[in-house]
């Protein structure tokens, strides 16, 4: 039975919803604010919140010291490169298991699924080595080979759960109906499985932005993407917060634009299903 | 469809190729300290007279930085061809053959001039295999105007029992300041850093002759109980998740009386940019119990050519400019003598300008000296290093430690708990590595 939605309750859930987001939020928040603030003041006890000196001198640093839009040209390349790659894979893998599976199908999603439950540290020195022979360190398409790899089974099982929710009996109503294959697959299927690969793309995507392992690991200046721009302002000794902050917020600026606006579509493909 | 592959392989193609290039091209990797991104912010003094090598950084996190190079070096990976490394790994990685001989860093680079101490941590069997670019020990840094309030006058060569009864004597909770603050935070370059260092000038050692650990003798109880009552009684709360930064914010916002960490932060609590506290900062050297070791430790920051590097003689050049006295004298032209790189030659310690500037240099110089990596500890040790042992097991064993220790700081371990399992751990380890039977 459906709840009656009284104002007092509207109230409350918003209020909950709005605390819980500022909540999550705020670590991104507080980053993008010290990142205004002058080294001094970003570890001053107590903490200023808005009323400081807001100053942009740490950006002016950041992007004297660092080529910006080489790294970030890098991490599109290498994020976008792998997700589009993972997705012409992943698309008819899924596809099949999900409308024609076999009696192996489940072990073999298991397999893929168990490939990431290995550290990727513990393959890091064989990788490095293949890399090397091939070489491929430093280099955007190495990159985007590891990314495209590591995030494969996410990809796959993602798909797969959401073409399996879609219903047989529609395809049948429409080969009832005298629909071909081609119109089958246009008309009826696609539609309905935009928003799970949408969904998909972004996350993985999101994924792939933000893999500091092997991005760091396997490459040091020319494919160097957004990770090592964050990691090169992390300091042992020495207080640089404002200027690391700074660095990370231009860092997940771009990602964080996109999701925003496609908020929406991530949303909708995390949540509904082709008949719920 | 033709069209998209065609496309595709082009930018292969084109992600693949590599520019041919007549000139030398040195990648360095360094990490993100204040003296190597001057270093960074000056390479163009040097490709000016040197303009057949361009020069590409690689800046990483201490821990990421020394992930990435051993890898690469493991591997021969040849993606580096100037490394920056620490005093811990020169030995190891020069005794495995991973690293190049600097014999030829010219004429005038005048090796004499390196403080001995330094030059001998990065060289094995008297030949160099790394030329520092700076180096450091610790020292106490303490607030004049809260000593002068208390009463108190620091010594120069200041006792553990002095240091623990000045720490309780300027607690103020209420008013937020704290006696002393010490590193907490668990890692082999962290708090075992200082709790090795301390145990040192307990008469503790990490192993005896013979490699068995001593983490069960009473030296190790004094300096561990010493330690973690302290902080209780008058460090900062939270103090197990503290490391050389955080203790930093801290002293410079004016909640710490004493401070005992790295030289080099001197520069950093002394620059009224960074800190509030800029004049009102005192230096002595690091507490001692009369055993003749005091609590200091010795690390160098070196640069240093990997054996897979095949830009060997450019790479030398570039050593050679970046550890030179004339390196030194351009940074002072440019930035000002308070911000050279220090502790790693004499004639620094001797130029009057430099000494105007640095009311610390006496005392960095002093702890310098005072640290001896051939002969660390009271009694005999077999292994090199103050506060580390080089042999290659020690990151791995002195993190394990570490959170033992960091474990106890917090309390949710005793002391004695936290030893036996330091001893255990270590234990194990060094069977497994067979030192010991």
């Amino acid at each position: 039975m459906a709840r009656i939605a009284t104002t007092r309750r509207v109230v409350a859930s918003t209020i909950g919803a709005w605390f819980f987001g500022f909540l999550i939020f705020f670590p991104i928040l507080w980053m993008m604010l010290t990142s205004f603030k002058t080294e001094l003041e970003a570890f001053a006890i107590p903490p200023s919140f808005l009323f400081f000196h807001w100053t942009t001198e740490n950006y002016a640093t950041v992007q004297e010291r660092s080529d910006y839009f080489h790294h970030a040209m890098n991490s599109i390349i290498i994020a976008g490169g792998s997700t589009l790659i993972a997705l012409l894979i992943a698309i008819p893998a899924a596809w099949s298991m999900a409308f024609s599976p076999t009696k192996r199908t489940k072990d073999i999603l298991l397999w893929m699924l168990s490939t990431k439950m290995m550290p990727p540290v513990g393959v890091l020195v064989p990788i490095y080595l293949i890399y090397k022979s091939f070489g491929l360190l430093d280099s955007r398409i190495g990159l985007v080979f590891i990314l495209c790899l590591g995030n494969l089974p996410i990809v796959i099982w993602m798909l797969f759960t959401y073409f399996k929710e879609i219903p047989r009996d529609i395809l049948e109503a429409a080969r009832m109906d005298g629909a071909t294959i081609g119109r089958e697959l246009v008309y009826v299927l696609t539609p309905m499985a935009i928003p799970g690969l949408a969904s998909t793309m972004l996350l993985n995507l999101i994924l792939a932005w933000n893999e500091a392992f092997w991005t760091l690991n396997l490459s040091t200046s020319n494919a160097a993407p957004l990770t090592t721009f964050i990691a090169s302002y992390s300091s042992p000794e020495g207080l640089f917060w404002a200027k690391l902050s700074a660095a990370s917020t231009m860092a997940i600026a771009p990602i964080l634009v996109l999701g925003w606006f496609s908020q929406k579509q991530l949303v909708r493909g995390l949540t509904f299903g082709a008949v719920k | 469809m033709k069209h998209i592959l065609g496309a595709v392989c082009g930018a292969s193609a084109l992600l693949l190729a590599v520019p041919a290039m007549a000139e030398t091209t040195l990648t360095i990797a360094t990490v993100n300290n204040g003296d190597m991104i001057r270093m960074q912010g000056l390479t163009s003094e040097f490709t000016k007279n040197n303009p057949d090598i361009t020069v590409k950084w690689v800046t990483l996190e201490e821990n990421v930085l020394r992930q990435r190079v051993t890898t690469d070096i493991a591997t021969k990976g040849g993606q580096f061809d100037v490394l920056t490394i620490g005093t811990y790994e020169v030995p190891i990685w020069a005794k495995k053959g991973w690293l190049v001989p600097l014999a030829n860093l010219g004429s005038d680079y005048d090796v004499a001039d390196l403080l001995p101490k330094i030059k001998d941590a990065v060289s094995v069997d008297g030949k160099l295999y790394a030329a520092p670019f700076y180096g450091e020990s610790s020292m106490v840094m303490y607030r004049t105007d809260l000593f002068e309030k208390a009463g108190l006058k620091m010594p120069e060569k200041p006792t553990w029992d002095f240091v623990v009864d000045a720490a309780r004597k300027l607690t103020d909770k209420s008013a937020g300041t704290y006696g002393i603050c010490l590193r907490g935070k668990a890692g082999w370059g962290e708090n075992m850093a200082f709790l090795s260092a301390m145990a040192n000038s307990y008469g503790a050692r990490w192993f005896d002759e013979k490699w068995q650990p001593q983490f069960n003798t009473p030296e190790w109880k004094a300096t561990l109980t010493t330690y973690v009552n302290l902080m209780k009684e008058a460090g900062p709360p939270g103090a197990s998740s503290n490391g050389f930064n955080e203790n930093l914010a801290l002293f410079n916002a004016g909640k710490c009386a004493m401070w005992i960490d790295a030289t080099v932060a001197a520069s950093f609590v002394t620059n009224p940019k960074d800190s509030k506290v800029a004049d009102k900062v005192g230096f002595a050297l690091a507490p001692n119990t009369g055993l003749g070791k005091n609590a200091n430790w010795l690390w160098a920051w070196n640069l240093a050519i990997p054996a897979g590097s095949k830009k060997t003689e450019a790479a030398e050049k570039f050593i050679a400019w970046a550890t030179s006295k004339d390196y030194t004298k351009l940074v002072a032209s440019k930035d000002g003598w308070a911000n050279v790189p220090p502790g790693t030659r004499t004639s620094l310690y001797q130029n009057p300008d430099y000494l105007k500037v640095a009311p610390f240099a006496k005392l960095t110089l002093a702890s310098i000296d005072a640290a001896d990596p051939n002969k660390p500890t009271v009694k005999p040790v077999p292994y090199v290093g103050v506060q580390y042992a080089a042999i290659p097991e020690f990151q791995g064993i002195g993190t394990q430690v570490g959170q033992q220790f960091s474990a106890a700081l917090a309390g949710s371990m005793t002391v004695e708990a936290a030893l036996t399992a330091a001893q255990s751990a270590t234990e194990r380890e060094m069977k497994r590595a067979g030192y010991i039977k």
